[in-house]
């Protein structure tokens, strides 16, 4: 941790060299601290915080009337005060020594849990009968990712749908046999006891997406490098947050991404190479026909559409009651829940072999030091890093769409979705989506019609290798309909799709209805309209 | 610079044309180059007479037609070869190219791949077929530091050291910065743009309009007449360009008003001398069949009015050019057409 503190206040200082821009930005961090103390405060936040900053205050206040010399060391030691700070709550009370332990308790009774919810007899609590393999398939390259783990570091970099992704995902490595997996989980899940427990368990370290000041992003970044650097295997939500909109993220957030090609580069550096201190990224897709918090994403990503700058981060689930409620019908409800594992990569978007090689199209060995060569020798620069950073992020979205493996219910919310628009495509979106519900009805016989067609394309694309599809969906088409149609969003109290007594397609909710159908986005498949 | 042995390496041309020569010897002011052709034979010229295409070649350029050999050699290449045989060469270019390879390309054409759009009308292109040189290289290729050369370079002015002017344009810093330091020299100025969608795009699309302007030349039409030309041509080039995914800016630098008002002018250009012909009442077929070198602008407009079809847009400059070469109309036909375009608004971007 030390290293992290130190580190941090490094490359803050070179970012801020002078003394005038280091007080500057000092200055900046106390007022935006002070401000989100102010406007948005956070259970989980600490009683001291207050009393915290007024001290920085006070000692931005003396700076004044000393002398230049003294200035600057005050300044310095105000910076590692607040990196210090920073640090400590990032990597919260992880300790690795406890990891193991903790994490086997925790498993045994999370499945517990999980499998208790599912059976009426309580005796079955202890008895394990039911296991979570039962109910939730991992699909993909879980060998390979077995082996990437043994040779270097994992990145893992899930698409990010729910707020339960993280114990899926926690679940997954667990049942995979893999080593331990650090993640940053937003603080905001903190607030609640029960992932509060479950993810200090599981190696989670904080985010605060509050706090967006140079120096707490920057502790972040080096937090996550240097973990890196030391081998450690990670679990990164590249989208950043939840998607709001339901599509599959088009966008990736690049700073944590880029702490991962720094740590390859400086890995480099240091070593003459070789596998084991190789960075591979693995893309993984986590496929739900349903998710419950679907309809609050929904209506936060069409308030934020437009005015993003004025949005505040909220945590609607505040009570652990609820939580459990909600993990319970989750795990229990929502049948065919999916998680695709990708191909291994490395930083550069090349696959990699199961030897952990990056291979070219034509089968051909990449050294991947060569990325950071310069007139033969390895050469640090940030904006080269930033672009290979954005290259990677395209390559990990192209990616989450070939894995993504399509079902039913995605398919039936895309097609009734988009034969409504074609039918009102005088109106523009919010006007689509405020039509009152009982005006709108699909003839079956259309619609089954159009669900052909789109289903047509997306075997094409499965056979061309740019999308995954669940079995059922070569299914007879009545039946993968009626699959379709009652899986999607099957536990909102306003069900997206509906079937009502002539057989037609009915809608109790366009923004649910809108939300599953953006889950297809991305494919072009309205050219086949 | 923190290693010697390194930085003596030479920097590769590939592609000994007209203006890859050119460009070989701006770069021989600074560095050592190794030019590659492809024909044995011009290699063997170059290093009897050191002279090709009039030009006479500096002492620091050492001719080759061993390309793996030029690969190996040069951390920084500049492929400089007509877009028809550019896959080809990137096909055999990539056995060779690492990670840590620099390439900017002075292509100034585009190649649709996988379809074979020429043999059948009914076959539609679509933007994802098209390919910029750079994108090409990206795709088929380990190298990723890659940038583009455009701007008013008339390749036989550059021969006679006249001053001149050019854009490196690249993702990348230092592919911009490395491009800067090879070229620049006290009589060519080298600027630097990270839009390298763009600045490819204007290279390309420029062509097009040098045709038209040569064609009204050769009709023996004046100044007025080409100054509409051009303007008219650069709007049309921008709503060409934002169909092809690039932004305004790039059309009004170097790249873009700059290189259209050279090459709109000069006879040098071949573009150019190909409209002339046309304008004078040439089959397009005779024009090609004696021309030693390739005239990008025609293959640009068939890709261009192919792709076209596809989007809700009018290019009346392009389109007429291509009923012309087509043999659809005659070159008086098309002006006649152009004259009576219902051009009501002057300029409407932003």
């Amino acid at each position: 941790m030390e290293r992290v503190i130190l580190e941090s206040f490094e490359r803050i200082k070179n970012l801020k060299p002078t003394l005038h821009t280091l007080i500057e930005e000092l200055e900046l961090t106390r007022y935006r601290e002070k401000l989100r103390i102010k406007t948005n405060p956070w259970k989980v936040d600490p009683d001291d915080e207050i009393i915290f900053w007024n001290n920085v205050k006070s000692r931005l206040l003396d700076l004044e009337n000393v002398e230049k010399n003294e200035k600057q060391k005050i300044a310095d030691e105000i910076l590692n005060d607040i990196v210090s700070r920073y640090v400590y709550e990032i990597t919260g009370n992880f300790k690795h020594s406890h990891y193991r332990l903790a994490r086997r308790i925790i498993k045994f009774g999370f499945a517990r849990l999980l499998n208790a919810a599912r059976i009426k007899k309580f005796g079955s609590f202890w008895r394990g009968e039911l296991t979570l393999q039962d109910q939730i398939q991992i699909i993909g390259e879980t060998e390979q990712l077995r082996k990437l783990a043994k040779i270097g570091t994992v990145v893992i970099v899930p698409t990010h749908f729910s707020n339960l992704d993280s114990i899926l995902i926690g679940w997954v490595i667990h049942t995979l046999g893999l080593p331990p997996f650090i993640y940053g989980a937003g603080l905001n899940l903190f607030n609640m006891e029960i992932f509060a427990y479950f993810m200090n368990s599981l190696g989670a370290y904080k985010v605060d997406r509050r706090k967006k000041n140079l120096i707490y992003l920057e502790s972040l970044r080096t937090y996550s490098s240097v973990a890196l650097r030391d081998g450690c295997h990670s679990l990164f939500f590249p989208g950043g947050t939840r998607s709001r909109s339901g599509k599959i993220e088009t966008r990736l957030k690049l700073g944590l991404l880029g702490t991962a090609i720094e740590a390859q580069r400086i890995n480099y550096e240091k070593n003459e190479g070789g596998r084991h201190n190789k960075i591979f990224i693995v893309p993984v897709v986590t496929n739900y026909n349903f998710v419950l918090e679907a309809p609050a994403l929904i209506r936060d990503y069409l308030e934020q559409k437009g005015q993003e700058r004025y949005y505040v981060e909220s945590d609607r689930y505040d009570k652990s009651a609820r939580i459990l409620k909600f993990l319970i019908e989750f795990f229990t409800k929502g049948n065919n829940i999916s998680v695709s594992i990708g191909r291994g990569l490395d930083l550069f978007g090349n696959y990699v072999n199961d030897e952990g090689m990056s291979m070219d199209s034509k089968g051909n060995r990449i050294n991947t030091r060569d990325y950071f060569l310069f007139r033969g020798e390895i050469s640090a620069n940030t904006q080269r890093e930033e672009e290979y950073t954005r290259m990677l992020s395209e390559v990990i979205v192209r990616e989450y769409h070939r894995i993504n493996r399509v079902q039913s219910s995605h398919l039936v919310a895309f097609t009734a979705f988009e034969m409504i628009r074609r039918k009102y495509k005088n109106l523009d979106l919010y006007s689509v989506l405020r039509l009152p519900v009982d005006e709108i009805e699909i003839e079956y016989k259309e619609f089954r019609n159009q669900f052909s067609k789109f289903r047509n394309r997306i075997i094409d694309l499965f056979n061309e290798g740019k999308v995954d599809m669940a079995t059922h969906m070569t299914e007879e088409i009545d039946h993968v309909i009626d699959l379709g149609i009652s899986n999607v969003g099957m536990y909102h109290s306003r069900r997206p799709l509906l079937r009502n007594k002539q057989g037609d397609i009915i809608t109790k909710d366009m923004n649910n209805l809108y939300y599953y159908h953006n889950r297809m986005d991305g494919y072009e498949l309205e050219k086949y309209f | 610079m923190n290693s010697k042995s390194t930085f003596d390496k030479p920097v590769g041309v590939i592609g000994a044309g007209s203006f890859g020569s050119a460009i070989a010897n701006i770069l021989a002011k600074n560095t050592k180059v190794l030019l590659y052709a492809r024909n044995p034979k011009i290699a063997k010229i170059i290093s009897k007479g050191r002279k090709l295409h009039d030009q006479e070649l500096h002492e620091n350029i050492t001719p080759s037609n061993d390309l793996k050999y030029v690969a190996e050699n040069c951390e920084v290449l500049f492929p400089i070869v007509p877009s028809e045989n550019f896959p080809a060469l990137i096909d055999d270019l990539a056995d060779f190219l690492k990670p840590y390879h620099i390439l900017i390309h002075g292509t100034k054409g585009l190649i649709v791949i996988n379809k074979n759009w020429e043999a059948d009308e009914n076959i539609k292109i679509e933007r994802d077929d098209v390919y910029t040189m750079s994108r090409l290289i990206r795709e088929r290729t380990l190298a990723v530091r890659i940038g583009c050369l455009a701007g008013p370079n008339l390749a036989k002015e550059l021969a006679d050291n006249h001053p001149a002017a050019t854009v490196v344009a690249s993702h990348f810093n230092e592919v911009i910065s490395e491009g800067q330091r090879l070229l620049r020299n006290d009589r060519f100025q080298v600027y630097g743009s990270k839009d390298l969608l763009g600045i490819e795009l204007t290279g390309v699309l420029k062509n097009i309009i040098a045709i038209a302007a040569g064609a009204l030349s050769g009709m023996g039409y004046g100044e007025n007449a080409r100054a509409l030309l051009i303007s008219r041509g650069l709007i049309e080039m921008i709503y060409l360009g934002h169909m092809l995914g690039a932004n305004t800016q790039a059309f009004l630098g170097l790249a873009g008003i700059g290189d259209l008002v050279a090459t709109c002018s000069s006879k040098l250009s071949r573009n150019f001398t190909v409209g002339e012909r046309l304008g004078k009442g040439e089959k397009l077929t005779d024009i090609v069949a004696t021309m030693e070198e390739t005239a990008e602008g025609i293959n640009t407009i068939k890709i261009i009015v192919r792709l076209m079809k596809e989007y809700p847009l009018r290019a009346p400059i392009t389109e007429s050019l291509d009923k012309v070469i087509n043999g659809d109309m005659t070159i008086e036909q098309a002006l006649r057409f152009l004259m009576k375009s219902p051009f009501s608004i002057d300029f409407d971007f932003f």
